[in-house]
């Protein structure tokens, strides 16, 4: 356990009465960052954050918060959004949110004065006095984010956070998420849709079947992983010889996708093209998406 | 303010708060108040129409030179012939003619007597007319047979069964009236505690399932523990049926203060318009009423309020914690289906009802039974049973001892309710079985 752990895990084991939810999971979760926890509908993302909020208790293994070992105080610093979301729905807004805030441990003043902040900042003030049974969908969704956040949490877990979100409102919740980590929230990002870890978080762990079979920083796996793929947009025509001796994995009139034994390999091979008289229009190197890696680690750990 | 003061205060507030909560607290009394207030009125309704009855006493019982009324009707002795009185009928004052036949003997028992007149009259306007007959058939009667009317009264003789204990020491000394005023006491007691159990019981259950089907109950245990929850929802919908018993019986007796001065008054009207009868038979069962509800107050007045309070609230608070934890328990374990819960409330209902039908049928009846003694003692009963035996004064360690099993099996119930719900809300979808409710119980934290 380091000083810029916000969260560490030592094989947290949690049984139900057949199935094991969670093996053995271990990671740690740098402060301050955006921490994706990744995995399959059922791989026990759920059961893993309900042990952090202490919802539930975990069965073997250890969880500390700041280096210190997890207990009732906590969840004050925690902001949780589920998955499932709701309120109560005969509830005025301003009194759910207070009721809210006031249950994280604010008190009465500072939770008003921070609620009210967030009104003007979603320009809702007139919600206030309304019940949450007369605001949409998507205004209940504002709702349920401010709630999570309002009593400042260190730690923050979103999971499955822009589910059932427009694109307008999915955009107003990244952008909070962004500027909260600006301001040095923690933030854990339960998802299984990989492409929103990619372009969110900085470290994951990818979790199925209660086994976490992959962490780290996401730039790192995926340079772990790639596999010298490269592509090459052109004007001209290839000479034959160069076809013949490369791995082709797709071909169309100008652009080709190709595989190297060796990545040293593209500068000399751009050369040839190059003295070839082929007009080299873009090339990069194609890195594996985190869903490529992710389906190939899921289902060899599922073999 | 701690967080399970928090839940219990936004849980009482917001169903207080309630629009149909005000208006069932303030119509419910208001309405029963209405209910037999119209049927009082109805009772005692003796039509608009004045009734005048001219009566040819060919008896000469009747006192030719006044008129009778007795509510709306006026007897008036006439001296007029039968024939000329039915053919000049319509035209006369009168609408209806009624005869006494002499009586010849006063031994006669039976007597009819011809009344006249367009319609005929209704079943009341037949017992005023009968009533008032009597009352001077049987004057010419005593007359007629030589009888005083001191001797004729004191022939009659109220009796009573007076139960005396044979130990001496024993303080208490019940009569037969006690044992009704007992019975009513109880009854009332059980019919109370039965209603409040049920109702608030399922108001819990309600507000368990909507938290959870609302998913709200989530967010909830990231901040406070499944068991605040529970607790405070509990208390907070007590408080809440205190606030409407409180409520309820101010009301009620407001209203009956109000409606016993205003009928009160009209009552001695009543009497003061029979008065001029002579004998007034009404005035009588009058005079017979008051004499029992005065027993009846002093019996009232005599059960010992101040053990019966007390263990009445205790066995409420015990009842009710008990009940409603079960119903949050089972709540919990209920998937998105509402109607689902009812195959799981049953079993729960089940004692509360049989406990009710005991209280009914056999402990107001005989309240030191063995099966009386027994149900009050059971835990699952005795929160229903045991008040409804307080009005006949059960052994003082026989109500020790049932608060004793009482407060301890509801501590339990309360604790097992909470391993359940804290298990259940967060399971989404089907309904559990006993069978994995039974389960749960197991589960670690």
């Amino acid at each position: 356990m380091t000083e810029t752990s916000i969260l560490q895990l030592e094989k947290v084991v949690k049984r139900y009465e057949k199935k094991v939810a969670l093996d053995r999971v271990s990671f740690s979760m740098e402060k301050g960052s955006i921490f994706g926890l990744l995995g399959p509908n059922g791989a026990g993302k759920t059961t893993l954050i309900r042990i952090i909020t202490t919802i539930i208790g975990a069965d073997e293994g250890q969880i500390y918060i700041e280096g210190e070992p997890l207990n009732g105080e906590h969840p004050a610093y925690i902001g949780y959004m589920p998955e499932e979301r709701g309120l109560y729905k005969k509830m005025k807004v301003g009194e759910h949110l207070m009721y809210l805030a006031q249950l994280k441990g604010m008190p009465k003043l500072e939770a008003k004065n921070a609620l009210i902040k967030w009104f003007e900042k979603f320009e809702i003030q007139d919600w206030w006095h309304k019940r949450v049974e007369e605001l949409s969908k998507g205004m209940q969704q504002k709702i349920q984010f401010i709630a999570t956040v309002v009593h400042r949490p260190k730690l923050l877990i979103l999971d499955e956070p822009f589910s059932g979100l427009d694109p307008i409102n999915s955009n107003l919740i990244k952008s909070e998420i962004y500027q909260l980590h600006e301001q040095g929230t923690s933030i854990i990002f339960s998802t299984h849709r990989m492409e929103q870890v990619e372009a969110i978080c900085e470290h994951f762990v990818l979790i199925n079947q209660g086994k976490n079979i992959l962490e780290g920083n996401v730039k790192t796996v995926k340079d772990s992983f790639k596999e010298n793929i490269f592509e090459i947009v052109f004007e001209g025509v290839l000479p034959s010889a160069f076809l013949e001796r490369i791995n082709i994995i797709e071909q169309q009139a100008t652009q080709i996708r190709l595989k190297l034994d060796n990545s040293n390999e593209s500068n000399s091979m751009l050369r040839f093209l190059m003295d070839n008289s082929v007009k080299i229009v873009a090339f990069r190197e194609i890195l594996p998406t985190l869903n490529e890696i992710f389906i190939k680690q899921v289902n060899q750990s599922n073999e | 303010m701690n967080k399970l003061g928090l839940i219990i205060r936004r849980e009482y507030l917001v169903r207080v708060r309630k629009l149909s909560f005000i208006l069932t607290t303030l119509l419910t009394p208001l309405g029963i108040a209405l209910f037999y207030g119209i049927i009082i009125l109805m009772v005692l309704y003796q039509g608009d129409e004045v009734l005048k009855i001219a009566v040819v006493d060919d008896a000469g019982i009747t006192d030719s030179l006044r008129t009778d009324s007795v509510g709306n009707i006026v007897f008036y002795t006439v001296n007029q012939d039968i024939n000329d009185l039915k053919s000049g009928l319509k035209t006369s004052n009168y609408d209806a003619i009624l005869t006494i036949p002499s009586i010849s003997d006063p031994y006669v028992s039976n007597m009819a007597f011809d009344y006249f007149s367009e319609k005929t009259p209704s079943f009341d306007t037949q017992l005023i007319i009968e009533k008032w007959l009597e009352n001077y058939v049987e004057a010419h009667k005593m007359q007629a047979l030589g009888i005083e009317k001191n001797k004729l009264e004191a022939l009659k003789t109220k009796l009573s069964i007076d139960p005396k204990p044979i130990d001496e020491t024993s303080k208490d000394t019940a009569s037969s009236i006690s044992a009704q005023v007992g019975a009513g006491i109880a009854s009332m007691m059980s019919i109370f505690l039965f209603f409040i159990i049920t109702m608030y019981g399922s108001m819990v259950m309600r507000g368990v399932m909507e938290e959870k089907m609302s998913r709200i109950v989530e967010v909830m245990v990231s901040s406070v523990r499944p068991f605040e929850l529970m607790l405070g929802k509990i208390i907070g919908i007590g408080l809440v049926g205190l606030t409407q018993i409180v409520i309820w019986v101010v009301l009620i007796g407001l209203i009956t203060l109000i409606t016993g001065i205003f009928f009160g008054v009209s009552m001695l009207e009543m009497n003061g318009g029979n008065s001029n009868l002579p004998n007034s038979a009404i005035g009588m069962a009058n005079t017979a009423d008051m004499e029992t509800a005065q027993l009846v107050l002093t019996e009232i007045q005599r059960q010992k309020w101040g053990l019966i309070i007390p263990a009445l609230i205790l066995f409420f608070l015990g009842g009710y914690f008990m009940y409603a934890s079960l119903f949050a328990a089972v709540a919990s374990a209920v998937g998105d289906d509402l109607g689902e819960s009812q195959s799981l409330t049953l079993p729960i209902m089940l004692p509360v009802i049989l406990a009710f039908y005991l209280t009914i049928f056999i402990v107001v009846r005989s309240p030191n039974s063995t099966i009386s003694v027994w149900a009050s003692l059971f835990p699952l009963f005795s929160p229903i049973v045991m008040p409804a035996r307080m009005a006949f004064n059960p052994p003082i360690w026989q109500v020790l001892l049932s608060l004793v099993l009482m407060i301890a099996t509801t501590i339990f119930f309360v604790w097992l309710s909470g391993r359940i719900y804290r298990v259940g809300i967060l399971l989404y979808g089907k309904k559990a079985s006993f069978k994995e409710i039974w389960k749960w119980t197991f589960y670690r934290n």
